[in-house]
């Protein structure tokens, strides 16, 4: 079943839609029929969020979403193995893989994937049969009134999405990767709902990696919801390494307990247009989250990240660092806020956001505010926008290494602190030989990836 | 030590306001409301000429299809404008050849300023326009000026005498259509001061203006305009007290400053204008759009303020740096105390090449307050090698205030260099206890690690002003910490 996204009059034709997604939703579990109803009364209400409003300032989502697309409310019956035609390509990366075929989580009636250590994962939608206490107890948690257009309307049209579960001091004992396939001869609109639960003590590590293996347009709008319990781990590596007629809106929910610590990085490399919302709460006391962020953009695209971390309660510890190379016509967003409430004392945050422009085309809005209602804390956050240091460059010059080589190295060694922070090993490789590929302007795909580029 | 410093914070934030008296002056008051006949009656009450009423009117027409912006971290009451009184003057205004002649009532208001204008004209050398209320009543020092072809006058004067200069310059900098309170403020202004300095002159002395809002409910709309011709150089003051009043006042300004071709213009501002009482209750609205334009090369603008008082500010300095070569800066120390809201900041425009901006800004909060930095550095793309530094620093006095910071920094330009500072902290335990362990006093200390913190700020004041804020930062907030 397929519908067109249509676009008129200055207004996406919502209401339609969702008419036609409710009469054939049925099956899916009833408790979410509230949410979607709900969600999708606010959808109407609000509309896509507009230019008017900070967080969307630099966004024309209107413009995005003119263009038309279809969106699926079912899987596509694929007549091949997916499995014989992607196989990830990272050698000695041994990570217990599933795949996302154009939102469906693929494989999706089956049920849930039990590994090592109980963990569950699968479809979402299997989830919400399967296990439904738990999915009920989280599900719509972390995005509680999200008052965002975009993330309403994903609750009220989402279909499919993956689902990871990781009972009380579980660990799968590998890393688990999730990669999103976009495969179709049509233009594609997506709506992908994540869910990732770690109960006390659980530890994991996630890959997800986005591949477009059809040339055509796609547009993502992906929630995704992480609850990491007391004294949890999480550690998360997301590579964007898409072709330009990918865009992708992406929400991350995070939800953070007492003592628990999250790490993640973000590498984008490749795509059309990539917005990321970092939406962390850090709601038990000596929580920690880190979040790296690097964007090599060229071309025309556009890369626009927005991270909201809000400090509820005392003793907690946040970091964000990104840094981004622009090059040609490419336009990069950094809008960072820290919210510190009034009782979060001991709080410490910090801020960091580093870019160097390489043409005088190429454009960088960086926003990082502070918002503090707490006398003890230490918060500081920057920004710089600039180019290559000229006396770094004199000194590795006057050392006979060529201008091109060392300004290679400069930038390799701007992109490495981020880098650097990544913990699987191979993957790390993988995204440092992409880096220095991408920074002598050639084209990096993992190689069966682009074996499928028609 | 915390009830001690309790203790402090308590006598510090609670003394009440020293400048809080009103003058019986006789006054001549335009009934309440704003309509196209009060702009009308403002033009002609003020005899002028056509092109000012049809700039007012334009104004006005646009005003009305405005709306009150809402982007600020600020929370404003609501504002009913047609509750206002848009004209009060002193009734008579006399036309003066000497101080003596000067209403001695008035003369004493400006000596509880401590700014007595005959002790000011002897002593310190300053000419002082002093503003009551709308109307230009004195200007002193006009002959010394005069000599040098420099024009310091009242605003109404100047659109008598050099109407062809105002006509010239007059919403160059900030258009009519600019904002909501640029448009109000457009259409009704009432007066204000208008200088220009000719080419190669040096300004002799610090200009200043005392403004003073006086007349209860009623607005000021001051209107500033500061012309520097070619490798001119002039400082400018401009300081600011309130009586106390309990209804909200509202006060939207605007000045505007064009330096030409390696011309210098230096602003300097006190505002401690009546901030309301400890509940929050009244105190000043402060809605002011001040920008400079560095239109020539080697052209510098440079605005130093201190802000302590209003019970809402909303005001951001701006700079266009549109001359090669040209540069701005920008000092800021903004004090909020009790339920004082204040959204301050600055927009630096760079679009001519090797233009260069710095921003420094200390907020302090206390108190209930909310105090916020909001910034724009903008880099067009033509702007090669321009060069930005801001830092931002925020100190937090007691738990229940809140510090924020929102800089936009857009650059357009590969071979610019943009950078952003910013830190939030309290006055560390560790520097307290240095300064006890050496027999100072828990206020003493605080005195000094403000003054250390804004030192950079005051430093750039003109000596004059520079006592006056300091007195006004101990005044608000010495001894007061969380």
């Amino acid at each position: 079943m397929t519908e067109v996204l249509t676009y008129k009059d200055n207004k996406l034709d919502f209401e339609d839609m969702f008419r036609k997604s409710e009469k054939t939703n049925g099956h899916v579990a009833s408790f979410l029929r509230s949410f979607r109803e709900e969600a999708a009364g606010s959808f109407i209400k609000s509309g896509l969020p507009g230019q008017n409003t900070t967080k969307y300032k630099y966004l024309d989502l209107d413009g995005l979403f003119s263009r038309e697309y279809y969106y699926r409310f079912q899987q596509e019956i694929v007549h091949f193995d997916i499995n014989h035609v992607f196989k990830c390509d990272i050698p000695n990366m041994n990570t217990k893989m599933q795949i996302l075929l154009n939102g469906f989580y693929y494989g999706g009636q089956d049920s849930l994937v039990e590994l090592q250590g109980g963990v569950k994962c699968g479809s979402m939608l299997q989830a919400a049969r399967e296990m439904p206490d738990i999915f009920e107890k989280y599900y719509s948690k972390a995005v509680g009134k999200a008052n965002d257009g975009l993330v309403d309307m994903n609750t009220a049209l989402w279909r499919d999405g993956y689902f990871i579960y990781v009972p009380k001091n579980g660990s799968p004992g590998e890393s688990l990767q999730v990669v999103n396939l976009v495969l179709s001869e049509r233009n594609l609109f997506l709506q992908p709902r994540n869910m990732i639960i770690l109960e006390e003590g659980a530890e994991l590590n996630l890959v997800v990696c986005d591949h477009a293996l059809s040339r055509k347009l796609s547009l993502s709008n992906s929630v995704s919801e992480i609850f990491v319990g007391a004294n949890a781990k999480f550690d998360y590596t997301v590579l964007q390494n898409d072709h330009n007629s990918a865009s992708q809106i992406n929400y991350n929910f995070i939800d953070q307990g007492r003592d628990s610590r999250v790490e993640g990085n973000i590498i984008s490399l490749h795509g059309g247009l990539i917005r990321n919302n970092h939406i962390v709460k850090l709601s038990g006391r000596g929580a920690e989250n880190y979040l790296g962020g690097l964007n090599l953009t060229d071309g025309d695209q556009y890369i626009d990240n927005y991270v909201f971390v809000d400090h509820a309660v005392p003793d907690c510890y946040s970091e964000q660092f990104f840094k981004g190379v622009l090059d040609d016509k490419a336009r990069g967003v950094f809008n960072g806020r820290i919210l510190v409430q009034q009782d979060a004392q001991k709080t410490q945050a910090y801020q960091k956001n580093n870019n160097i422009l390489l043409t005088d085309h190429a454009r960088m809005n960086s926003n990082p505010q502070l918002e503090i209602y707490a006398d003890d804390v230490k918060c500081t956050h920057g920004a710089t926008v600039g180019q290559i240091d000229e006396e770094a460059m004199f000194y590795l010059r006057s050392r006979g290494i060529p201008e091109n080589e060392a300004r290679m190295m400069m930038m390799y060694g701007f992109a490495e602190e981020i880098i650097k922070k990544i913990k699987i090993d191979s993957l790390r490789e993988r995204i440092e030989d992409f880096i220095a590929r991408r920074l002598r302007g050639e084209m990096t795909r993992c190689e069966n990836c682009s074996l499928l580029d028609r | 030590m915390e009830k001690e410093q309790d203790k402090i914070l308590n006598e510090i934030t609670q003394g009440d306001y020293k400048y809080g008296f009103y003058t019986n002056i006789e006054m001549e008051t335009f009934p309440k409301g704003l309509n196209e006949d009060v702009v009308r009656m403002i033009s002609a009450k003020k005899k002028e000429p056509e092109f000012l009423l049809e700039f007012r009117l334009k104004a006005f027409r646009h005003w009305k299809k405005m709306k009150m912006p809402d982007w600020a971290q600020l929370n404003i009451p609501e504002i009913d404008y047609q509750n206002i009184i848009y004209y009060a003057a002193p009734k008579k205004k006399p036309e003066l050849e000497s101080l003596d002649e000067v209403d001695p009532e008035l003369r004493e208001t400006f000596d509880k300023l401590g700014i007595a204008l005959d002790e000011q004209k002897r002593l310190t050398g300053v000419a002082v326009d002093a503003v009551i209320d709308s109307v230009s009543v004195k200007t002193t020092f006009k002959e010394t000026l005069a000599e040098l072809g420099i024009i310091f006058s009242s605003f109404s004067e100047a659109v008598r005498e050099h109407p062809d200069l105002v006509r010239k310059y007059l919403g160059s900098v900030v258009p009519y259509s600019d904002n909501f309170f640029a448009a109000l403020n457009s259409a009704v202004f009432s007066d204000g001061s208008f200088c220009y300095i000719p080419k190669g002159v040096r300004c002799p002395m610090e200009l200043s203006t005392y403004f003073r809002i006086n007349a209860a409910n009623t607005g000021q709309f001051e209107r500033t305009l500061i012309v520097a011709d070619e490798s001119s150089y002039v400082s400018y003051l401009e300081g600011c007290t309130a009586p106390q009043r309990d209804e909200n006042q509202l006060h939207a300004a605007i000045v505007e400053i064009i330096a030409h071709e390696s011309a210098e213009v230096k602003y300097s501002t006190v505002q401690n204008w009546y901030p309301g009482d400890k509940n929050g209750l009244g105190g000043i609205f402060n809605f002011v759009t001040k920008r400079g334009i560095c239109k020539g090369d080697n052209s510098k603008i440079s605005w130093t303020q201190v802000e302590t008082g209003s019970a809402i500010t909303w005001k951001y300095p701006s700079c266009i740096l549109k001359g090669n070569n040209s540069s701005a800066e920008f000092y800021s120390v903004a004090v909020t105390n009790n339920h004082q809201q204040a959204d301050t900041g600055t927009k630096m425009i760079h679009i001519g090449k090797n233009t260069r901006s710095l921003i420094v800004s200390k907020g302090i909060s206390a108190g209930n307050s909310q105090n916020s930095y909001r910034g724009l550095v903008k880099v067009l793309k033509n702007a090669d090698n321009a060069r930005n530094f801001s830092q931002c620093d925020s100190l937090l006095l007691g738990d229940k205030c809140g510090a924020h910071t929102f800089p936009y920094i857009e650059a357009n330009n590969s071979s610019s260099v943009v950078e952003h500072e910013a830190t939030t902290s309290k006055i560390g335990e560790d520097q307290i206890f240095y300064c006890n362990q050496r027999g100072i006093s828990t206020e003493d200390a605080i005195g000094l690690i403000v003054n250390g913190y804004t030192k950079e700020v005051l430093n750039k004041l003109p000596m004059e002003f520079a006592v006056e804020a300091q007195k006004l930062l101990q005044i608000s907030l010495e001894g007061s910490v969380g």
